[in-house]
């Protein structure tokens, strides 16, 4: 396992897509100390700011205050990248495979645009998770990103595959023109859920504010959840699909589009 | 008495098979659904494809954590295969309440569509999801969704190995074919004929009728011995012949099921144990009983 402390916190963003086990793990010590990182618009050295130790190996932990540190895991196929801390924008980002911990909170475009692997953030994490960059036709294509706290705007913004969750409430616009793939809301989400989606599934165990354009379709239990309910098992995520403990309000949507999403909401038996 | 067991062998098949998962509310819908999808598939010569219920399932063995039973498939080819799929997935799993279809075999390499296909049966309304590299469609039905996996493995498999149980009476060989089809029942095998026995084993073709594609095996039929045009294959205290076909998914579980309903079919009021063969030129798996039993 390789690890790199970071010292200081940098006082300006620091872009450093290097930190990755494709890039790290076939590398010796001082060739990963050598690896260029940008300031700014400035390039500097991985050592400048991260002392680097441990063997080569799949493995890379980050350690310290990242919040400022931008791309990590950018594009990663395999291996694992640890991250204790806080993490910066983009993290995860294009990346095909592999995994991702982060112990803190991740910024924005946490998994934007990823394609496989798998993101997990114990802490909160920015707007447009799983998202389309702007002017991209389509965010997150495969993979899963599971948040134990909160999320920001536009969480699965056009995702096309894959599965989100998040443990805490979501903020507005989660889903927006959504393409497929699953986002979980554990917690719900503020207003527009789900707007302008096309296609995909939206489950929230929690009420949610749905926009008008959304229809009531049925009350049911899906048996495609218990699919996903095994699968999120394995990280610790429990969504209830057993009939004995309620069932689910399908709202179909969005109208305005027209799309042909999903939204559903759990009703707990009463 | 022990039988005797013939120095002889089962003659079996090249075939490709499919493995069915399907999983309802509750064990009873399940069997329903897998009980009508092996319906009237007891021989690929007049059913096209061959198929029976390999086991049970509990909730944890199943994709969707809910009981389920296992069906296994064979046929000719694999594109013969994926038509009786879908055919049979269509009318017999589609159709019954609470279940839902999943491939058995997701390691096979060689895949046919069948929820791919099935899925126009929602006429544009059905949905699919995408999760761990495998496709799943959401098919709306009246009582709410059938969800189906897109594609269904098709592996390289056997078919054809059997048993002939040569008895003194009717009730005696029913009793001893009972026995050994219950013993032949595992992981890996099915036997496609009613109850895992059948009483008209044939042979290749007709003697007098030349469209025949097979025919009664007339050298094992007791009503027929000392006919002068039948050269008769039965000692002269057996009275009654039923056979046990099974098809498996490697030779291995073939022979472990032999081996069983040799064992089990070992019984009083049983002269002898014997397998049906084409004097080797037809298929090229062989299984010597002699081997099976030393």
């Amino acid at each position: 396992m390789i690890t790199l402390t970071l010292g200081d916190a940098p006082a300006v963003p620091l872009e450093a897509e290097v930190l990755s086990p494709d890039t790290i793990a076939p590398l010796s010590l001082e060739e990963i100390r050598a690896l260029p990182v940008f300031l700014g618009k400035r390039q500097r050295r991985v050592a400048d700011f991260f002392a680097v130790d441990g063997e080569s190996g799949d493995v890379v932990e980050v350690h310290g205050d990242l919040r400022r540190v931008k791309w990590i895991g950018r594009g990663m196929s395999r291996g694992v990248l640890r991250v204790r801390g806080d993490a910066g924008m983009h993290l995860g980002s294009a990346m095909t495979g592999g995994s991702i911990e982060v112990s803190g909170d991740a910024g924005d475009w946490l998994g934007a645009e990823m394609s496989g692997g798998m993101i997990r953030v114990r802490g909160s994490a920015g707007g447009q998770v799983g998202a389309a960059y702007r002017g991209a036709l389509s965010g997150m294509k495969d993979g899963t990103i599971v948040i134990d706290g909160s999320a920001g705007l536009e969480v699965g913004m056009r995702m096309k595959r894959g599965t989100i969750v998040v443990g805490g409430p979501v903020r507005d616009f989660a889903g927006l023109q959504m393409k497929g793939g699953t986002i979980v809301l554990r917690s719900g989400a503020e207003l527009r859920a789900g707007a302008w989606m096309n296609r995909g599934t939206i489950i929230s165990l929690a009420p949610i504010p749905l926009l008008p354009t959304f229809s009531y379709a049925a009350t049911y239990n899906p048996t495609f959840l218990r699919l996903y309910a095994r699968r999120l098992a394995t990280f610790g995520c429990a969504i209830p699909f057993d009939e004995r403990d309620g069932a689910y309000r399908r709202y179909t949507g969005d109208a305005a589009v027209p799309g042909r999403g999903e939204i559903l909401v759990w009703q707990p038996r009463s | 008495m022990q039988p005797r067991i013939a120095d002889t062998f089962a003659e079996a098949f090249d075939m490709s098979a499919a493995r069915v998962v399907i999983t309802a509310q509750s064990p009873r819908w399940a069997r329903i659904a897998a009980e009508s999808m092996t319906g009237f598939a007891t021989s690929v010569i007049g059913c096209k494809v061959e198929a029976g219920i390999e086991v049970d399932l509990t909730p944890n063995e199943t994709p969707d954590g809910r009981p389920g039973v296992s069906v296994l498939l064979f046929a000719f080819d694999a594109g013969g295969l994926g038509q009786r799929l879908v055919d049979r997935v269509g009318q017999s799993v589609l159709t019954c309440p609470t279940t839902a279809c999943f491939d058995g075999l997701p390691e096979a390499h060689e895949r046919v569509a069948v929820g791919g296909l099935l899925r126009h049966f929602g006429d544009r309304y059905q949905s699919s999801k995408f999760l761990d590299g495998r496709r799943y469609w959401r098919i709306p039905v009246m009582e709410g969704e059938f969800l189906v996996q897109e594609s269904f493995g098709v592996q390289r498999a056997i078919g054809g190995g059997n048993l002939l149980i040569l008895a003194r009476d009717q009730a005696a060989a029913l009793s001893a074919a009972e026995a050994a089809s219950d013993a032949m029942r595992s992981v890996g095998v099915i036997l496609p004929f009613p109850g895992g026995i059948v009483r008209s084993g044939s042979k290749v073709g007709a003697r007098h009728y030349k469209k025949m594609v097979a025919s009664t095996n007339d050298a094992y039929c007791p009503t027929l011995r000392g006919r002068a045009d039948v050269t008769s294959a039965l000692p002269d205290e057996v009275n009654a012949v039923l056979e046990i076909v099974v098809d498996g998914l490697d030779r291995e579980a073939i022979e472990r099921a032999l081996r069983a309903g040799i064992g089990a079919a070992s019984r009083p009021g049983v002269v002898e144990i014997t397998a049906g063969n084409y004097g080797g030129k037809l298929g090229k798996h062989h299984f010597h009983l002699k081997d099976l039993t030393s």
